[in-house]
C-alpha cells in the first residue's frame, strides 16, 4: 500500500526527458503486490511510456476499479491525481471526468474481474462512447483479493490451484471490444516490456478507447500447471502477430521494415504508429478479418499479441456530443449563467 | 343535494377522464391556460397510467379565487370521455354536480346517479360528421370537450382562439380543425344546457405576476443558471422531463455562437450506478455535474454515494420521488425517499438534503444545491417528487441576480499549491470540518488519490483505527454544520396558539395551508413549521419544544419525516403524532383535516365553539 515509503534515490547519470524528469520521476509508493506480480511488470511498462512522452505528471488523471490490479495506480506517477472507484465501475468516473475536462490524459487500469463480471456493462459503455483514455485490462484469470476464485476470463479447462476445472466458457475482452467497435485494441504479456512500452503509448496517442489486454499472471493463485493465464502457459502459447512501434511528433523514423510488411497510422496528434506485420496477410486495420483471425487462433488454444486493431479517424466521446474544444471545467461562470434577462424572456413562454 | 347558491364563482374542481394516447393532454393544456391566461388561480394535476396508450388516465383542474391550488378536494364537475373508467368517474362527482359526457352511445342505466345531473353531447358523433380521418377524429373530440367547457363555465372565447393562433400558427390546417372543434362543443352546449353553470368562472388579475410551470422544468433551469455543465442521467419516470428540460435549455443557452459547439455535455449513461460515476468523476475534475434520478436510481446509485461522500467529492442528485417500494406505482407521487437520500449508502453515511415545495424552490434549490455540495464537499440532494416535477404550478415569477457569484468552496489554485510548503487533502486547517481541496491538473503539488478505501486526514490509505475515526467524526461534524446553510425552515406562527404543531414537507405544504386556514376559520389555531433541508437546523428543534404535541404530515407509510426529526433532534417520541397518507395522489385538505383532527383535545373543541 502507499503508506509504504519508498526510498528517493536516483543514478546521477538516468536519462532526463525534455521536461527534465527521470524515469523514476514516474515512479509511484512501493508496490505491495506479491513478489513477481505480472501487474508490477504492465506499471514498469506504464512508467517508461509516460516517460518516454514526456508526460506531465500532473496532467494525468489515473483511474482504478476494484481488485488486485485496481491498486496499481498508486505505484505510478504519484504526481498525478487518481481516482479509485468503487469495483467495476471506473469507466463511468472516467467518462465523466474526461467530460468535464478533456485536455488531461487519462488512463484506466482494470482486471478480469473488475471489467469482465460486476463491470462487464461500463466496460461496454466505455467503448461504445469512445471515452479518450488508455484502457488497460490486467488479465489473470482469477480473482486474487478474494483469494482465488474463476474470474469470467478463465478458460474453459482450466485449473484452480484446488484442482477445480472451470467449465463456463470465458469472455474475451479483446474480442468483445473489437464486437462493439473499439478503435484500438491490443493484447500483451505483463513479461515483454518491450511489446508493451510503444503500444502504450501508441494508445495514450490514440484519440479514443484505447483498450489493452494484458494477459498479467497471478503467481499466487493462478500460475500453476493447468491454468491458461500462467507464466508458463503464456510464454509458451503467444505469437506477436503486429509489432508496434511509436513514433513521437516531429521524430525521425530508424525502425527498417520490409516493403509491404508495414502500415503506419498517423495519430490525432501526428504523431505515428508503425504496425510491423509479423503474420503473414494480417491486417490490422480490418475489423472482421481480426476478429477472424483471433476466433481461429483462440480456438487453437494459441494467444495472438500486438496492436490487434486500430482505427484513427473517428470521433471520440467529446465529437459525439459537439463539446468545445475548451474543457468544461475551465469556462467562466459568466459564459454558463445566461442572466436575467434570459430568465425573462424564457419566463414569456410560462404563459 | 347541493343547491345552485352553494356554489361560488371561480371555486371548481374539474376531473377529465380520457383514454391516454389520444391527444387529450394538448385539449387539457389548453383550458389550464386559458383559465390562467383569465387571471384566476388554477392548478392541474396529471394522473396518468405507466402506458404509452390505451389506458385511462385523468387530467384535474382546481380553480380557486383565494389561491389554494392543492389538490382538489372534491369535484364538481366531471368530464367523462373514457367508457372504461366511467364507474369511479361518475362516482366521483359531488352530490349536485355535473357529469359531461359522449352520448353517441346510450349511457347505461347502471351509471346513472340522480343526485348528478348528466350532461351529454354526441362527441364523437359530430366529429366524424366534421371531420376526415381517424386520428384528427380523435384529437378534435378533445377539443371539442374544451368548446363546451367554454359555454358550461363561462371560458373567455377570446382567450381560448388567441391562444390556437398562436400555437397554430404555422399550421393553418389545424388551427382550422380547432376552431371548428371548440366551435361544435361550445355550440351544442349552448343550445342544449342552461350556460353558463353556476360553477362559472369569471376574469380576475391574479396571475399577473405569476408562470405556470413544472418543478421539473424549473430544476432544470436552475442547473443551467447554477453553471452546471455536465449531465449525466439515464431515463426514469418521473425525473426524464428535468433532463429533457436541461437539454432544451442548453441548446438555447450555451452553444457558443461563433464555433456550435456546445458548453455542456449530456451524457446519457447505461444505467444509473453509471450516471452516478460520470457525475462523481465530471465534480472530481471540478465541474458541476448533476444526475436527475428517482428512487430506483437512488438506490442503485447508493454505493458511489457512499463514495463521493468518504472522499468528499461535491455532487448534486435530484430525486423525483415516486409511489415505492421496488417499481411501486411509477406514474404516481410519494414522498417515500426521504431516509433513503438522508443516509444514502452503506456504512456511516448522512447528506445534505434540499425540499423543494414547489417549481419556484425547485429552481432556487438548484441553484443552492451546487454551492452547498462544493461549500461541502459532499453529495447533495434535492428532494422533488411528481407531483411538483411534472404538474404545472402557478408560482410567482422566477427572479435572478445578476451579482449573483457561485460558491466553488475551498478549492486550491495553482499559486496556492505553488506556495503552499505541503499539501494534505484532508486535513482541516482552520478548523470548519472543510479542508481545501484542489482539482486535477491544475499543480503537482495538488496531486492526491482519491479512494474510497481507508484513509487519513493525509490523505494516506489507512487501516489504523484512530486515523480512520478521526477522519470519520471530522466528517460528520462538517455535514452537521451544513443545517446552517441548508434553507431554513418556514415557519407560521399563531397569536394564542394552542401548544399544536404541525410540521411537514414538500409537496404536502399547499394542502397545509389550506386546512390550516379552515382550522383557523373554526377558531382552532395551529402552528405549522415546514421543513425545507436536512441537516435541521435550530429552529426546528426550537419548535418541537415550543410544542406540546407536535402533528407530523407526510406522503409516505412510515412516517420517515417523523422518524428522521426523532433521529436528529431531541424531541420525546411521545410529543410527536403522524399523519400519513400515501396513496399515490397528490395531497388535498380533506386528508389533513381528516388526519389532524383527532389530536385536538377538548380545549380545542371549545375553541371552536
Amino acid at each position: 500500500m502507499s503508506y509504504i515509503k519508498k526510498p528517493v534515490a536516483r543514478h546521477p547519470k538516468l536519462k532526463v526527458n525534455s521536461l527534465g524528469l527521470t524515469v523514476r520521476d514516474y515512479e509511484g509508493s512501493m508496490s505491495t503486490l506479491c513478489a513477481g506480480c505480472g501487474h508490477d511488470g504492465v506499471t514498469a511498462a506504464l512508467i517508461q511510456a509516460f516517460f518516454e512522452l514526456e508526460v506531465e505528471p500532473h496532467r494525468l488523471a489515473k483511474l482504478s476499479g476494484i481488485g488486485c490490479s485496481s491498486k496499481t495506480p498508486s505505484y505510478f506517477v504519484s504526481e498525478a491525481h487518481g481516482f479509485n472507484a468503487v469495483h467495476g465501475r471506473m469507466p463511468s468516473v472516467a467518462a465523466g471526468a474526461n467530460a468535464a475536462h478533456r485536455d488531461l490524459l487519462y488512463v484506466g487500469i482494470s482486471g478480469d474481474g473488475d471489467s469482465l463480471s460486476i463491470g462487464l456493462g461500463q466496460f461496454c459503455h466505455a467503448i461504445r462512447r469512445n471515452v479518450n483514455m488508455l484502457y488497460i485490462l490486467e488479465n489473470n484469470g482469477v480473482y486474487g483479493l478474494t483469494k482465488g476464485q474463476f474470474s469470467a476470463s478463465a478458460d474453459i479447462g482450466s485449473t484452480s490451484k484446488g484442482g477445480v476445472v472451470n467449465r463456463q466458457g470465458p469472455i474475451d475482452p479483446v474480442n468483445t471490444a473489437l464486437s462493439l467497435g473499439a478503435t484500438f485494441v491490443a493484447r500483451s504479456f505483463s513479461g515483454d516490456k518491450d511489446q508493451l512500452v510503444p503500444i502504450m503509448k501508441s494508445g495514450l496517442r490514440h484519440n479514443g478507447f484505447a483498450f489493452v489486454d494484458v494477459i498479467s499472471p497471478c503467481v499466487t493463485f493462478n500460475d500453476h500447471q493447468g491454468s491458461t493465464k500462467s507464466y508458463a502457459h503464456t510464454r509458451s502459447h503467444m505469437h506477436e502477430v503486429i509489432e508496434t512501434d511509436f513514433v513521437p511528433l516531429r521524430s525521425e523514423i530508424t525502425t527498417e521494415y520490409s516493403e509491404g510488411s508495414m502500415q503506419s497510422v498517423t495519430m490525432h496528434d501526428g504523431s505515428v504508429v508503425k504496425l510491423h506485420k509479423v503474420a503473414g496477410e494480417y491486417d490490422p486495420t480490418d475489423r472482421r478479418a481480426v476478429l477472424d483471425y483471433l476466433v481461429d487462433v483462440g480456438s487453437r488454444g494459441e494467444i495472438a499479441t500486438g496492436l490487434l486493431y486500430l482505427e484513427e479517424a473517428g470521433d471520440d466521446m467529446h465529437g459525439f456530443e459537439n463539446t468545445v474544444d475548451e474543457p468544461l471545467v475551465e469556462i467562466p461562470f459568466a459564459d454558463l449563467c445566461p442572466g436575467s434577462k434570459a430568465l425573462e424572456e424564457v419566463q414569456k413562454e410560462w404563459w | 343535494m347541493a343547491k345552485d347558491s352553494d356554489y361560488g364563482v371561480n371555486d371548481l374542481g374539474l376531473k377529465i377522464a380520457t383514454v391516454n394516447g389520444t391527444g387529450s393532454a394538448s385539449a387539457n393544456g389548453l383550458l389550464l391556460q386559458a383559465l390562467f391566461r383569465m387571471g384566476i388561480p388554477v392548478s392541474g394535476k396529471n394522473v396518468f397510467p405507466s402506458n404509452i396508450q390505451g389506458l385511462p388516465t385523468w387530467y384535474e383542474v382546481r380553480v380557486n379565487k383565494d389561491g389554494y391550488t392543492a389538490r382538489s378536494p372534491d369535484f364538481q364537475l366531471v368530464v367523462a370521455m373514457n367508457p372504461e373508467s366511467y364507474a369511479r368517474d361518475i362516482e366521483e362527482v359531488v352530490s349536485g354536480g355535473w357529469v359531461l359526457y359522449d352520448n353517441t352511445r346510450k349511457l347505461d342505466d347502471e351509471f346513472r346517479r340522480d343526485d348528478v345531473t348528466f350532461l351529454g353531447i354526441p362527441l364523437a358523433g359530430m366529429c366524424v360528421e366534421h371531420f376526415q380521418g381517424s386520428r384528427i377524429r380523435i384529437l378534435m373530440k378533445n377539443i371539442t370537450y374544451v368548446g363546451a367547457l367554454v359555454a358550461l363555465l363561462d371560458i373567455d372565447m377570446d382567450v381560448v382562439k388567441g391562444m390556437l393562433q398562436e400555437k397554430f400558427a404555422a399550421k393553418q390546417h389545424l388551427m382550422d380543425a380547432n376552431f371548428t372543434a371548440i366551435a361544435l362543443g361550445h355550440e351544442y352546449a349552448e343550445e342544449h344546457f342552461d350556460c353558463p353553470l353556476p360553477i362559472r368562472l369569471e376574469a380576475m388579475d391574479q396571475t399577473r405576476d405569476c408562470v405556470m410551470v413544472t418543478g421539473n422544468a424549473a430544476a432544470a433551469l436552475g442547473c443551467v443558471y447554477a453553471g452546471a455543465t455536465v449531465g449525466a442521467w439515464y431515463p426514469i419516470t418521473p425525473a426524464t422531463s428535468l433532463m429533457d428540460g436541461f437539454t432544451e435549455y442548453c441548446h438555447r443557452f450555451r452553444v457558443d455562437p461563433d464555433t456550435g459547439k456546445n458548453n455542456f455535455c449530456i451524457l446519457q449513461a447505461e444505467d444509473e450506478l453509471a450516471a452516478a460515476g460520470m457525475v462523481i468523476g465530471a465534480s472530481w475534475m471540478g465541474a458541476r455535474a448533476f444526475s436527475p434520478t428517482a428512487g430506483p436510481g437512488i438506490s442503485l446509485m447508493s454505493e458511489f454515494i457512499g463514495l463521493a461522500y468518504y472522499a468528499e467529492v461535491p455532487c448534486v442528485f435530484f430525486d423525483i420521488q415516486r409511489t415505492g417500494p421496488s417499481t411501486g406505482m411509477p406514474t404516481r407521487t410519494q414522498q417515500s425517499d426521504l431516509m433513503l437520500c438522508a443516509y444514502a449508502s452503506h456504512g456511516d453515511t448522512k447528506h445534505i438534503v434540499l425540499f423543494p415545495a414547489d417549481p419556484k424552490e425547485c429552481f432556487e434549490f438548484s441553484v443552492q444545491a451546487f454551492d452547498l455540495a462544493e461549500r461541502f464537499q459532499t453529495p447533495t440532494f434535492v428532494v422533488s417528487d411528481l407531483d411538483i416535477g411534472m404538474n404545472d404550478w402557478m408560482i410567482p415569477k422566477l427572479e435572478w441576480d445578476d451579482s449573483f457569484k457561485p460558491d466553488r468552496g475551498k478549492v486550491l489554485g495553482a499559486d496556492e499549491l505553488e506556495k503552499a510548503e505541503n499539501f494534505y487533502r484532508y486535513l482541516d486547517l482552520d478548523g470548519d470540518h472543510i479542508p481545501p481541496r484542489s482539482l486535477p491538473g491544475v499543480h503537482p503539488k495538488g496531486a492526491y488519490f482519491t479512494r474510497g478505501s481507508g484513509h487519513d486526514k493525509y490523505g494516506q490509505y489507512t487501516e489504523d483505527s484512530d486515523a480512520y475515526v478521526e477522519v470519520m467524526d471530522r466528517l460528520l461534524a462538517k455535514v452537521k454544520s451544513a443545517a446552517d446553510r441548508v434553507p431554513a425552515p418556514e415557519v407560521y406562527r399563531t397569536d394564542g396558539g394552542l401548544g399544536v404543531g404541525i410540521v411537514s414537507i414538500g409537496g404536502c405544504h399547499w394542502a397545509v395551508l389550506e386546512a390550516r386556514d379552515t382550522f383557523a376559520a373554526e377558531g382552532v389555531h395551529l402552528d405549522y413549521l415546514r421543513i425545507r433541508g436536512f441537516p435541521f437546523n435550530e429552529t426546528v428543534e426550537q419548535f418541537l419544544k415550543d410544542h406540546d404535541t407536535v402533528i407530523v404530515i407526510e406522503q409516505n407509510r412510515d412516517e420517515q419525516l417523523k422518524n428522521l426529526l426523532l433521529l436528529e433532534t431531541s424531541c420525546a417520541k411521545e410529543k410527536l403524532q403522524s399523519v400519513r397518507y400515501y396513496g399515490g395522489q397528490p395531497l388535498s385538505k380533506g386528508y389533513v383535516i381528516e388526519g389532524v383532527t383527532p389530536f385536538l383535545t377538548r380545549e380545542h373543541e371549545e375553541a371552536k365553539q
